[in-house]
C-alpha cells in the first residue's frame, strides 16, 4: 500500500475539502457553548454555593435540592426534560413572551448546560469556600473589613486556588458533556461529524472527530496545569 | 394530576411495565460493565507502575484516549466500528450480507472501557497510600509478589478506592442514558417512545429524572454499607 492510499483512509483530501469548513464551524459552536454556559454557571454555582453555607434555611433547602437533583440525573434528561418538556407549554410561554427562548434549541440546550454545570460548580465553590480557615474571617472581623470586602479581597481569591483544579476537571467534563447536545439538532462538532457520517458513511468522519476531541481536551488540561501552578507559586 | 399519573399504570393504556422493563435494562447494562470495567483499570493502573517503559505508554495512552473522548463519541465509535470491523471480516470470509452488532454488547464494551479508564486513576491514587514498609514487611516475611498483592496491598487499596469508585458508579449510571441514541431500548428510550406516544413530555421526561435520582439514591446506601465492610478493621481501633 502506498502512502497516497494510507493518507486516503485516514485523512481523504476529497473529504476533507467537503465537510473542513464544517468541521470548523461545529468547533467554534462546541467552544461558544461551553464558554457561555460555563461563565454563567460558575455565577449561579457561586450563588448557590453561598446559598448553601447561608444560615438562612429555607435557602439551604433550596440549594441542597438543586444541587441534587441536577447531579443526580443525566444532562440528556436534563436537556429533554427543558427543550421538549418546557417547549410543549407553548400557549403558557407566548403568553409571557418567551416563546422565542424555549421555541430555539440553542437557548435551551445553553440554559440545561448552565443549569446542570452550576450545580457541579456550586459543589466546588462551597467545598474551596469551606476550605478556608476560620482564621481568616476572624482577622477580617478584628481589622473591621467590610462584610463584602472581605468576601471579595480575603476569602474569595484564597478559595478559587483552591477551586481552580476541581474547576479545570469540570470543564474538561462540560467540553465532553457538549457532544449531547448534537441530540437536539445542534450542529457542534458531534452533531457536524453526525451529519457527515449520515452522508458518507466513511469511518474516519468519526475518527477526525476523536482526534479533536481530544486535542481541545489535552490542550486546555496543559494549560490549566500550567495556570494553576502560576496561580499557586507563592504557596510553594 | 391523576390523570397523568395513570400514564404510569401497569395496565393496558399505561406505561409502567414499558419504563420498568427499561430502567431494569440501564440497571444491568450498568451492571455488566464493572465485571470488564473494574479489573481492566486495575490492570491499566499496575500497567501505569511498571518500570518498563512500553506497558507505561500502553497505559497512558489508554486513559488519555478513553478519558478524553466524549462518552457519546466513543459509544458511537464503537458500535460502528465494530459494526465495520464484522463486516469486513465476513465478507473476507465470503459471507455477504448485513451484519448488526448487537447494541447491548456494544454499550457494554464502550462504556466498560471508558469506566476502566476512569478507575485506572482512582487504582493509581490509591497505590499511591499503601505505605512501602507494607511491600518490605511482605517481602522480609518471604510472600510471594503475588500473594503480597492479593493479601496485603489489595485489602487497602479496595478502602482507599470506594469512595472514588462510587463517583465513577453514579456517572456510569447517568451516561448509560446515552445509549437511547444506538436505539437499545433503557429507561431514556421507553420515555422517549412514551412521549412520541403520548405528547406529555413534561410529564414523563420528569419520571425518568427521578428514576434516575432513585437508582443514585439506592446505590449510594449500597455503597455505604461496602464502605463500613471494607473498613470493618478500622473501627475497633476508633471507638
Amino acid at each position: 500500500m502506498s502512502f497516497d492510499q494510507l493518507l486516503a483512509l485516514v485523512l481523504d483530501p476529497d473529504l476533507l475539502e467537503r465537510y473542513g469548513p464544517r468541521f470548523i464551524d461545529g468547533l467554534l459552536v462546541t467552544g461558544k457553548l461551553v464558554a457561555i454556559s460555563f461563565t454563567l454557571g460558575a455565577l449561579l454555582g457561586m450563588l448557590l454555593a453561598l446559598a448553601r453555607l447561608s444560615n438562612n434555611v429555607l435557602l439551604q433547602r433550596f440549594s441542597a435540592g438543586y444541587i441534587y437533583f441536577f447531579r443526580g440525573s443525566p444532562l440528556l434528561a436534563q436537556l429533554f426534560l427543558l427543550y421538549y418538556g418546557l417547549g410543549s407549554l407553548k400557549g403558557f410561554w407566548q403568553d409571557v413572551g418567551l416563546w422565542w427562548f424555549f421555541r430555539d434549541a440553542w437557548y435551551c440546550t445553553v440554559l440545561a448546560f448552565t443549569l446542570n454545570t452550576a450545580a457541579y460548580q456550586a459543589e466546588i465553590f462551597r467545598g474551596s469556600l469551606l476550605a478556608v480557615a476560620p482564621g481568616q474571617y476572624e482577622a477580617a472581623k478584628a481589622l473591621s473589613l467590610k462584610r463584602s470586602t472581605t468576601f471579595f479581597k480575603v476569602i474569595l481569591p484564597q478559595s478559587l486556588i483552591v477551586a481552580i483544579g476541581p474547576l479545570g476537571n469540570e470543564l474538561i467534563l462540560m467540553i465532553k458533556a457538549s457532544a449531547i447536545a448534537s441530540l437536539v439538532t445542534i450542529y457542534d462538532l458531534m452533531g457536524v461529524t453526525k451529519l457527515a457520517f449520515s452522508r458518507s458513511f466513511d469511518f474516519q468522519i468519526y475518527l477526525w472527530a476523536a482526534v479533536l476531541y481530544l486535542l481541545i481536551v489535552e490542550i486546555v488540561r496543559r494549560s490549566l496545569k500550567h495556570i494553576e501552578a502560576r496561580l499557586g507559586r507563592h504557596l510553594r | 394530576m391523576l390523570e397523568q399519573l395513570s400514564l404510569l399504570s401497569f395496565a393496558s393504556g399505561g406505561w409502567g411495565q414499558a419504563l420498568l422493563a427499561g430502567a431494569l435494562v440501564t440497571i444491568s447494562l450498568a451492571l455488566a460493565c464493572l465485571p470488564i470495567g473494574l479489573p481492566l483499570g486495575l490492570g491499566v493502573a499496575l500497567m501505569a507502575r511498571s518500570p518498563k517503559r512500553f506497558p507505561r505508554a500502553v497505559a497512558t495512552v489508554f486513559s488519555t484516549v478513553f478519558r478524553g473522548l466524549p462518552e457519546l463519541l466513543t459509544l458511537l465509535i464503537i458500535y460502528y466500528g465494530c459494526q465495520i470491523a464484522a463486516q469486513k471480516i465476513l465478507a473476507a470470509m465470503g459471507y455477504e450480507g448485513e451484519v448488526m452488532i448487537n447494541t447491548f454488547l456494544a454499550a457494554m464494551i464502550a462504556f466498560s472501557l471508558v469506566f476502566a479508564a476512569f478507575s485506572s486513576e482512582i487504582w493509581l491514587g490509591a497505590f499511591k497510600t499503601v505505605a512501602k514498609g507494607q511491600y518490605e514487611a511482605s517481602q522480609a516475611l518471604g510472600l510471594s509478589k503475588a500473594t503480597t498483592f492479593r493479601k496485603v496491598v489489595f485489602p487497602q487499596l479496595v478502602r482507599i478506592a470506594m469512595p472514588g469508585l462510587s463517583n465513577n458508579w453514579l456517572s456510569l449510571l447517568k451516561d448509560t442514558s446515552l445509549v437511547s441514541t444506538i436505539s437499545l431500548v433503557d429507561l431514556m428510550r421507553q420515555t422517549n417512545l412514551a412521549v412520541s406516544v403520548t405528547k406529555e413530555p413534561m410529564f414523563f421526561y420528569g419520571v425518568a429524572c427521578l428514576g434516575y435520582l432513585l437508582f443514585s439514591a439506592l446505590s449510594g446506601r449500597v455503597f455505604v454499607y461496602i464502605e463500613q465492610y471494607f473498613s470493618r478493621h478500622m473501627r475497633g481501633a476508633r471507638t
